[in-house]
């Protein structure tokens, strides 16, 4: 059903994504300072004056990250159903419909695998503008997949973790997804093969109470929400403010949460180091350097 | 105290009782009209809860006098030792955990514990759990590997708590962590929904071999109460968000995400605790007992197998499948 609507709007309309304001110049919300759109986006979707990272739609962020041309997407043959007939303010269907046109994609989630500065890796990207990144079955069933296929093929897995959390459409069954991706992930954990999960923002929920929490890594982007509960329930549960940068990176780094921050420039670099590492390869220092600066 | 949709049962009660007293009082013999209101009474409780709607069952999950984890393991085990602490951060008075006999095989026993009065309620946090419970749980998870013990955790939980001391200490880094030792266990996991199934803070000790439910109880994604307040923006919207998000005991059967439903007494659980555990108790011996021939190796490729499969989606033709994600290529 969900399917066949979508072809009936074919293919996507929107060039714009919902990662930064539209409009040739827009004004940083963290710095107030007007920035041209086209040098935010060039800069990886960070704000050139002070460094605030915007989302970064799927597309580009994959493209930040592998090597040019060698990704091979595996993910797009699963579509979402309507197991429990929900209807809230529009029905299920007609809700997945209406953003799969907006996001050109069957569900919150693309997988595949190429190369990083050389190196083979899989990887899944959550799609946060498609409904808040949210897990139901097929976002569940891609990532389970990709970490069995990461794991038939020796591959690493790399993360990117993007979610408002488990999707309510889908009742416990986007619930059991907690487990299923967690299960599935034991097919690398029963090779030795690194799963690294990189937090972006935001990422909350029964996304980071399963998978994205479960890497042999957990790094995050600056100043992502990360959190189980979202600050606006745990302050209507305990009425009181919050403490300054509750929930956010570099607070949960303190706390013991996460390996490391990591700016977006860095992020290829270093997911290829911690790859090479973790599996006592050389870390070939200078060609990724070479590699880096030449971008 | 009593549920709404319940004080037309227990109107007739109470006037079955004041005719059994007056009887007595005057030396009457109303034997027989006591007998008709009896007969009107069970067919009326009968019609009442036959026809429960999904937000009447939450209530019935939720009603006060519901048996407990404590009271089951209580009436259900034998010679139960409570063990506390994690080890680390302290112990959680809303996950109780200890060592049992079950029909003469001693087990591991995890139950998440909600208040049976005001008072303990607050010390138990509704039930409610900081991290300090999961990882008490995954403590007694490397206790039952180590000595073969099954593990049998009964679910009854608002949900995860959701404080600042809470999130502090990785209230979603521990659930996801319990997830991933319950998958891991090599010995038989049951798992029993005996009242609220409350999402994530539920299925962290939910990942068994056999997840078993009572009748009337739920388990949920969401809240019905914080689920309305995300759609509809208005928390009373409850009784729709529970019809919509298909959260009991046989919905949850339909979906495969329960392998059996355990029947309560007419009028629910909290109207005769001790039937209602003694069904448990029966149902929980013969989980274990059809578990005990499996090894490890194949408990723990039975469990994995049992939750990769959850889940609804369409697989579209691979000719298909080239259209929708345009925008990678
Ligand atoms: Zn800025």
């Amino acid at each position: 059903m969900a399917l066949e609507r979508w072809f009936r709007r074919g293919r996507p309309t929107r060039v714009d994504d919902d990662a930064t304001p539209a409009g040739l110049w827009m004004k940083c919300s963290a710095c107030n300072v007007q920035i041209y759109r086209k040098d935010l986006v060039s800069n990886l979707h960070v704000c050139p004056e002070c460094g605030h990272h915007y989302r970064m739609p799927v597309d580009e962020r994959i493209a930040s990250l592998m090597d040019e041309g060698t990704f091979d997407r595996w993910s797009g043959a699963l579509a979402p159903e309507d197991p429990l007939e929900f209807v809230d303010t529009e029905a299920y269907p007609d809700r997945m419909a209406r953003v799969q046109g907006k996001q050109g994609r069957p569900d919150a989630i693309v997988t595949g695998e190429g190369r990083m500065h050389g190196e083979p890796v899989a990887m899944f990207v959550m799609d946060f503008f498609f409904a808040g990144g949210s897990m139901g079955s097929v976002v569940g069933e891609e990532i389970a997949r990709a970490a069995e296929r990461a794991a038939d093929r020796g591959l690493p897995l790399v993360g990117l973790a993007a979610s408002g959390g488990a999707r309510m459409q889908e009742g416990a069954l986007s619930l059991m997804q907690m487990a299923k991706t967690t299960t599935a992930l034991e097919s690398l954990n029963d090779l030795g093969l690194p799963y690294i999960s990189v937090l972006t923002d935001p990422t909350t929920g029964g996304v980071t109470a399963s998978f994205a929490t479960l890497g042999d890594l957990v790094v995050a982007e600056p100043k992502a929400l990360i959190c189980f509960a979202g600050p606006r329930v745990i302050q209507q549960t305990i009425k009181q403010e919050l403490p300054e940068g509750f929930q956010r990176a570099e607070f949960l780094l303190k706390k013991g949460m996460l390996d490391d921050v990591i700016e977006r420039k860095d992020l290829k670099r270093k997911l290829v180091r911690y790859i090479r590492l973790l599996l006592d390869r050389p870390i070939e220092l200078e060609r990724e350097d070479a590699h880096v600066a030449g971008v | 105290m009593s549920l709404e949709f319940e004080k037309p049962i227990l109107d007739l009660e109470s006037k079955i009782r004041d005719m059994r007293t007056y009887g007595e009082e005057q030396g009457i013999d109303l034997t027989s009209e006591i007998g008709v209101l009896e007969s009107r009474l069970e067919s009326l409780k009968q019609e009442t809860f036959a026809s429960l709607t999904r937000w009447q069952r939450v209530q019935v999950a939720r009603a006060p006098g519901r048996p407990t984890g404590l009271d089951y393991v209580n009436a259900v085990f034998e010679g139960f030792e409570e063990l506390h602490g994690d080890r680390t951060l302290g112990d959680d008075p809303a996950v109780v955990t200890g060592l049992a006999k079950l029909a003469g095989r001693s087990v591991v026993v995890i139950a998440q514990q909600k208040g049976r009065d005001t008072k303990e309620n607050i010390h138990r946090n509704f039930g409610m759990s900081h991290p300090s419970g999961y990882r008490k749980a995954m403590r007694m998870f490397d206790l039952a590997d180590k000595f073969g013990l099954p593990v049998v955790a009964l679910i009854d939980t608002p949900g995860a708590y959701p404080g600042i001391a809470a999130e502090e200490q990785g209230q979603a880094w521990v659930i996801a962590a319990s997830i991933q030792r319950m998958s891991r266990l090599r010995v038989p996991a049951v798992s029993v929904v005996i009242g609220e199934g409350g999402s994530g803070g539920a299925l962290a000790i939910g990942v068994a071999n056999r997840v078993l439910i009572l009748e009337n109880a739920t388990y949920s994604v969401i809240s019905p109460e914080s689920c309305a307040a995300i759609l509809w923006r208005d928390a009373s919207q409850a009784e729709r968000a529970a019809e919509a998000l298909k959260l009991t005991a046989r919905d949850l059967q339909t979906l495969e995400i329960v392998d059996r439903v355990l029947d309560e007494p007419v009028g629910g659980a909290h109207r005769d605790p001790e039937a209602t555990m003694r069904q448990v108790g029966d149902a929980l011996r013969e989980e274990l007992d059809a578990l005990a021939p499996l090894d490890a190796t194949e408990l723990v490729r039975q469990r994995r197998s049992r939750f990769r499969r959850l889940g609804r989606f369409t697989e579209l033709e691979a000719a298909a499948s080239e259209v929708p994600d345009t925008r990678l290529d």
